[in-house]
């Protein structure tokens, strides 16, 4: 049956808490980050700024639909980008909605796409720092996340041992597009640590690597870029079961950022067909890989995915497991879901805690 | 044993061109001589996509293994691709000697030879515009009923540098079927090169995905308002989740194209058709059903076998647990709705 009920009010939400998954900080502006960089980088940050493989330095190619790509209302009163001032975050969104948690997920300043690999090194060096002193430090409902240099894997090994022994970083953040398929062996090292230090990988979508965006080439219009998130992460989940990461590193968690999820069970349905035609090509596959997609991936929830008919969402959920969502509003972001509003299906009082709350607790380790 | 399938329309079906050798008699002096003199005239062509003993690619259909094949499912019409590696070529006049080739090569060799063979228009993606004088050049004969791209191409289908092609398909009634496989001018995946086959199979869906969007984004249906767009061996079950994600993106988005003046699911229930197989939902007789309410229109899904490419065990052309009221729309009604040069020809057949 479906279920095409609108829920007005949701008094169990309040009263559980709620775990955000994906919350953007951002720097008041570029001197933020310069006590954390050495003499030597914040020279060159100053002469040279990032080196990307991309044409222009001060937005992406295609130019989003808003300033900073954020609510109207996100502006802080006192000044600076959305994001950049955590009085007033606590007063217009953790305490607003009561969050009990959130996972701070850092985009700037793109070390992860710096092709300098020293000063990419020293870029994440700084901003995981950062982090701590500005936001951990000074708010208790605050985790952050570990960013590396993926592209150079012995840094990123030696960033992840340094922060991982502070329990203010709960996750390890790369993005979804990097140079090479996320599955590819250069970066099992990374999986390694992630695997002793106990936490979990976050993809967020993100990343600028000079390949298209699609596979059918470069779209034109931002309305596709956004779109194309979800097949990144699509691409993402082949390469890290095919390549048998998945299989290898047992105990490793994959959190999807930003994604959608509602691909998930057609992605699984496809690979077990491929699976079990060119298993040959594959012999390193043991398992399905639905099993592993059921069981290693965790997906957040904004853009909360919209099925036509309401009730749907509720088949896809099923299909996908209720311990898989994490709920997240992505503020201060022009997308924003707000958790009163996010679901337009009736969910249980166990959903609603798994979902809000108790998943991303177990995944994080909160 | 008598098929389900008895009297239906195989929308996707291959025929291989075996060797540039076989293309010769169908090219000009200048092709001739120079296939000859460089050699080109002793490679196959073949595509690195399908390596030829993998377990999805099968046995090249010669004559009698297509007229078996139409024989065993009771066929009443096929429709033949020809996947060729001329579209990884990067000199254009090239590829359009070739397609010119191959189209002739199809009419003469095929089509001829048997009469519920139809084909798709082979035409170089290389230069929208010789693609264009292709198609109207094959148009007068209409056992091509359809226009064959890939699906990964320089760059996505939508853009205005592809629109020769498009206006040309539209004037003959000539739907334009995009079709799994590529160019590979760039990595298959959105995260790079993959390592294995088996991925980048995987991405195919990925990137019918993109297409689509590009096709709706761009304002092709907008513009080509006859235009038909059949996916070929797309898949099925990526379409759901690609509308409810469209819509709601375009609801927030809408002014980046402003031309797109309708929901996306609305464009795609009228314009655009799917292959049945590699049908990609499991052998679930809730799930197969589920995913055919969530793309709705009873009218979307077009019967193939993508013989002689072995996406099914045995004769099992129709999945586990797809609902038998569709069937007679599956088989053969929602065809002769997307082909109206197919339906022209078959109601002449009747008459």
């Amino acid at each position: 049956m479906s279920q095409t009920v609108l829920e007005k009010d949701a008094p169990s939400q309040a009263a559980t808490g709620i775990v955000d998954c994906d919350i953007h900080p951002n720097f008041r502006s570029a001197d933020d980050l310069s006590p954390f960089l050495s003499a030597r980088w914040r020279d060159h940050w100053r002469a040279y700024g990032a080196h990307l493989r991309q044409g222009l330095s001060s937005t992406l190619a295609h130019p989003r639909m808003t300033p900073a790509v954020a609510r109207a209302d996100a502006w802080p009163p006192g000044g600076g980008p959305p994001g950049s001032d955590l009085d007033f975050m606590r007063r217009q969104h953790l305490d607003a909605y009561g969050i009990e948690h959130g996972m701070l997920m850092c985009l700037r300043p793109g070390g992860c796409d710096e092709r300098n690999l020293d000063f990419a090194a020293a870029l994440c060096r700084a901003t995981n720092d950062w982090q701590i002193e500005a936001w951990v430090r000074n708010e208790p409902r605050l985790s952050a996340g570990i960013t590396i240099p993926q592209e150079d894997p012995v840094a990123a090994v030696a960033e992840i041992e340094r922060c991982a022994v502070d329990p203010a970083f709960r996750v390890i953040n790369m993005p979804p597009r990097m140079m090479e398929p996320p599955g590819r062996r250069r970066y099992w090292p990374i999986y390694e640590a992630a695997v002793a230090a106990g936490l979990p990988i976050g993809l967020h979508i993100s990343g600028v690597p000079g390949h298209p965006s699609t596979g059918a080439g470069w779209p034109s219009f931002y309305m596709q870029e956004h779109h194309a998130n979800a097949q990144s992460m699509q691409a993402v989940v082949t390469s890290l079961i095919m390549e048998g990461v998945t299989e290898r590193f047992p105990t490793l968690r994959f959190v999807l950022i930003e994604c959608g999820f509602a691909w998930a069970p057609s992605l699984g349905w496809r690979l077990d067909k491929l699976w079990r035609r060119m298993r040959s090509e594959v012999p390193h596959v043991r398992r399905p890989p639905s099993e592993s997609i059921r069981e290693r991936f965790w997906y957040t929830t904004q853009p909360i995915e919209e099925t036509e008919e309401p009730g749907d969402l509720r088949e896809i959920i099923d299909w996908i497991g209720w311990d898989r969502l994490l709920f997240s509003t992505d503020y201060p972001h022009w997308d924003f879901d707000d958790p009163r509003f996010t679901f337009r299906i009736q969910l249980s009082d166990a959903e609603r805690q798994a979902v809000f709350r108790d998943n991303a607790r177990f995944v994080f380790g909160l | 044993m008598r098929q389900p399938t008895q009297g239906a329309i195989d929308c996707d079906v291959h025929v291989s061109v075996p060797s540039v050798g076989a293309l010769l008699p169908y090219c000009d002096d200048y092709w001739r001589d120079q296939f000859r003199i460089r050699g080109i005239d002793r490679l196959d062509f073949s595509l690195t996509a399908y390596p030829p003993n993998a377990p999805l690619s099968g046995k090249p259909a010669d004559l009698p293994a297509m007229r078996a094949h139409l024989d065993r499912f009771g066929l009443r019409a096929a429709i033949a691709q020809c996947l060729h590696g001329s579209m990884a070529l990067h000199s254009e006049d090239m590829a359009a000697a070739f397609c010119r080739a191959i189209n002739d090569w199809m009419r003469a060799e095929w089509l001829d030879a048997e009469p519920r063979l139809f084909a798709a228009i082979t035409v170089p993606m290389q230069s929208p515009d010789l693609a264009a004088a292709e198609i109207e050049r094959c148009a007068a004969d209409g056992r091509f009923v359809q226009v064959l791209v890939p699906a990964m191409t320089d760059m996505p289908l939508g853009r205005r540098f592809y629109w020769p092609l498009y206006q040309a398909a539209e004037r003959h009634g000539l739907p334009v079927g995009i079709h799994a496989g590529g160019m590979f001018r760039h990595a298959p995946a959105p995260t790079g090169w993959p390592s294995y086959i088996i991925e980048d199979y995987a991405a195919q869906a990925q990137a019918f995905d993109s297409q689509l969007l590009s096709l709706i984004t761009e304002g092709v249906f907008t513009k080509f308002p006859g235009l038909t767009v059949v996916l070929l061996e797309s898949g099925i079950t990526w379409l759901p989740p690609f509308l409810w994600r469209t819509n709601k993106i375009w609801r927030g988005l809408r002014p980046d194209a402003p031309w797109v003046d309708r929901a996306p699911p609305d464009i795609v229930r009228e314009r655009v058709r799917l292959t049945l197989q590699p049908f990609d939902a499991p052998e679930d007789a809730g799930k197969v059903r589920a995913t055919l309410r969530h793309i709705g229109g009873d009218g979307m899904l077009l019967f193939s076998t993508d013989f002689p490419h072995c996406q099914f065990d045995g004769d099992r052309a129709l999945p586990v647990g797809f609902p038998a009221e569709m069937l007679p729309g599956l088989l053969t009604g929602n065809a002769m709705a997307t082909y109206p040069r197919l339906a022209a020809a078959l109601r002449e057949t009747v008459a």
